[in-house]
């Protein structure tokens, strides 16, 4: 992915910046596909910064982004006579925190879909996150950062994060881009896109958004796939005139439409505008 | 002025502590977020608020403390021109990029050129401010963040832009409002209780390996129960008559609710709660369930929440006889109070607005009934049901007494 990719708003810019200079943990939300787990990639790179990515699944414990001690090695290395086995620290395995923490430079680390895991996840990590240090129980020691690194937190609303967590974050929430952002994020990615095709697209594109009742609204990244198929078709603008999108549906729109159910929602309000139209 | 304007927001309701408070000083310390009013508004965001559902209030509040006090918060920020320019770390650039700054004629050169290049700003631009050189067009490092982040703005208050809490876009994320089966399964699932109950049929790894640890090595195997979501919803709901307007709110209420929990009973009532309750609304006249039935089959763990708009005419609440439908030998009222005797833990959600609430006699009668537990039927009032579910009712010291 290239720099010119991402288009930051001025907003989340403000909020980047801030969180740099104060050292704290940036809480991104907003709607599935705005680019929130690409933030931290992005910022990495401008940067020129390590990237530390933490993927969290309903599984996930918080001790396993700090290390984890390998019993079972152990115990089967104590079985063979392995000599390793006398020092512990062979047996513990570093988390992404550990490494964010001990490099060398300012790293940034990405703690992604955070409300995926178990409700008491984010309290696990206040003192962490807080101190930036932690200690490890087997080895007596105590991992310090060097550098705090940046730390982005994204989440999609499923569990409600503890107060005690939100007030030591930063928190903002990525709003869908209106239509001329929009552009700029379709020009980045295509950039040799037909202004009229373009047009049209995105014209289409507002207007689903807008139809009542769909059960999951297309995103920026279905837009950036459905465009992908438009181009690779080479199909005409005139293709998406936009009083044609309440006649039929429009063109390849399985990359909009994720869901039978919106798919027929949409097919009967066509039914009913072409009655209307009789 | 901004401990006023923290007073401010607290006293509207936005749950702002002092430690955001002293974030947001510290920030505005080190020069962030001070050059005009929508930077400042988007840094105070940024601190003070964490759900997105309160920008709106958030942005209500901003605007009516801040009107006609933009002169006064130019006067506070003051000063701050002098150093806008806050040098980078020249030992912090990578030899790349010193490499570039020398290519620009020296480190007082660039910083000229960035004097310069503010100057121009100072016209062209409305008392924004950019990290110079996004993406590698500007010569101040790569990509816009150079590592220390060479920082610059014009100054405020020509012209200023326009302001976006005026705008109130995020007024459709205010918790307030009404909402989908996806925001109730988020607002219900803080009901969860997860426990091992049952039998012990998946393998406790960590147990296994701490219990063959102390047992030296002599391999030793635990297992335990699965997690499951223990707890249990009787739900109550209320059809027809004035209910019909609400069929559409009810029903995502119901759909969320039955995938949200495992054991989830629910019957139906017409207006209020007497000696019987139904299932199937088709049948409801010769296939009912009897309240003390119910009270025998539902054990006391049981979280009843009762779905209704409450607003009928007091007597059927109050007075034997009071049903429309029925002649009732006992009131409503002693119905319900033995359910509460019950079951311990219970709500009332209410469809309706609650602005109505204190002009509807039925409503303050059945809200007095259950102790104060009854909340709107939107995300905040689900929240506020499932935390009052949570702590036991206090069994009514004056029981009540029918009127003869």
């Amino acid at each position: 992915m290239s720099q010119t990719d991402y288009i930051i708003t001025d907003e989340l810019q403000q909020a980047v910046d801030a969180a740099l200079t104060l050292e704290r943990p940036l809480l991104v939300k907003g709607e599935p596909g705005t680019g929130k787990t690409q933030l931290a990639i992005e910022i990495a790179q401008r940067l020129e910064a390590p990237l530390f990515q933490w993927h969290v699944k309903s599984t996930t414990r918080a001790h396993q982004g700090l290390y984890e001690y390998d019993a079972v090695s152990r115990l089967r290395d104590s079985q063979l006579g392995d000599e390793r086995v006398k020092d512990i620290s062979n047996y513990i395995l570093h988390g992404v925190l550990w490494d964010a923490f001990t490099c060398d430079q300012r790293a940034i680390v990405l703690i992604d879909e955070i409300d995926k895991a178990d409700i008491e996840f984010p309290n696990d990590l206040l003192q962490e996150l807080d101190r930036m240090s932690f200690n490890v129980y087997e080895t007596r020691e105590t991992i310090t950062a060097r550098q705090r690194p940046l730390v982005i937190i994204t989440s999609n609303n499923e569990k409600e994060l503890p107060d005690a967590f939100l007030r030591r974050c930063f928190f903002h929430y990525i709003a869908f881009p209106d239509k001329s952002t929009m552009e700029k994020i379709v020009e980045a990615h295509f950039p040799d896109i037909k202004k009229d095709l373009l047009k049209s697209a995105m014209d289409v594109f507002f207007d689903l958004r807008e139809v009542p009742g769909l059960k999951k609204k297309p995103s920026t990244s279905e837009l950036l796939d459905w465009l992908k198929l438009l181009i690779a078709d080479d199909l005409p603008a005139e293709a998406l005139a936009s009083d044609e999108l309440r006649t039929v549906l429009p063109k390849m729109h399985g990359a909009l439409l994720k869901n039978e159910q919106d798919v027929h929602l949409f097919e009967r309000l066509i039914f009913l505008h072409k009655q209307r139209q009789r | 002025m901004l401990l006023g304007f923290f007073a401010h927001l607290r006293s509207a309701g936005l749950p702002v502590s002092t430690t955001e408070h002293l974030n947001l000083l510290e920030g505005l310390s080190k020069d962030v977020g001070v050059l005009d009013l929508n930077r400042f508004y988007l840094f105070s965001r940024l601190c003070l608020i964490k759900d997105e559902a309160l920008y709106d209030r958030f942005d209500q509040v901003f605007q009516d403390y801040w009107a006609g006090r933009e002169a006064a918060f130019d006067i506070t920020m003051d000063g701050i021109p002098d150093d806008w320019l806050k040098l980078a770390n020249k030992d912090a650039l990578t030899d790349e990029q010193k490499a570039m700054v020398e290519a620009m004629g020296g480190w007082d050169k660039l910083m000229e050129t960035l004097a310069q290049r503010l100057e121009e700003q100072k016209e062209e631009h409305h008392g924004g401010s950019k990290w110079i050189g996004t993406r590698g067009t500007s010569p101040f490092g790569h990509g816009g963040y150079n590592p220390e982040g060479v920082r610059i703005g014009g100054p405020g208050g020509q012209g200023r832009a326009v302001k976006v809490w005026e705008q109130r876009q995020y007024k459709d994320l205010d918790g307030t409002r009404e909402l989908g089966t996806r925001d109730f399964k988020v607002a219900l699932r803080s009901l969860r209780k997860l426990t091992r109950d049952g039998r012990p049929d998946t393998l406790d790894l960590d147990g296994t390996i701490r219990a063959t640890a102390q047992n030296a090595g002599l391999l030793d195997i635990k297992m335990r129960a699965e997690r499951r979501n223990a707890v249990n919803v009787l739900l109550l709901l209320d059809v027809g008559g004035s209910m019909d307007y609400h069929t559409a709110l009810c029903e995502q209420l119901f759909s969320a609710a039955r995938s949200e929990f495992k054991h989830l009973e629910h019957y139906y009532f017409h207006n209020f709660i007497y000696e019987k309750v139904w299932r199937n609304n088709n049948r409801r006249h010769n296939d009912t369930v009897s309240v003390p039935e119910l009270i025998r089959t539902y054990g006391k763990k049981y979280r009843v929440i009762f779905v209704g708009d409450a607003t009928m005419s007091p007597y059927e609440v109050l007075a034997e006889g009071g049903s429309v439908e029925h002649w009732n030998q006992e009131p409503g009222a002693i119905w319900m109070q033995r359910m509460q005797q019950h079951f311990a833990h219970c709500v009332w959600l209410n469809p309706e607005k609650s602005d109505y609430w204190q002009t509807t006699p039925s409503i303050r009668v059945i809200n007095e009934l259950m102790q104060d537990r009854m909340f709107t039927l939107s995300v905040n009032g689900i929240q506020d049901a499932i935390d009052a579910l949570k702590t036991p009712m206090v069994p009514n010291a004056h029981q009540f007494d029918p009127q003869p």
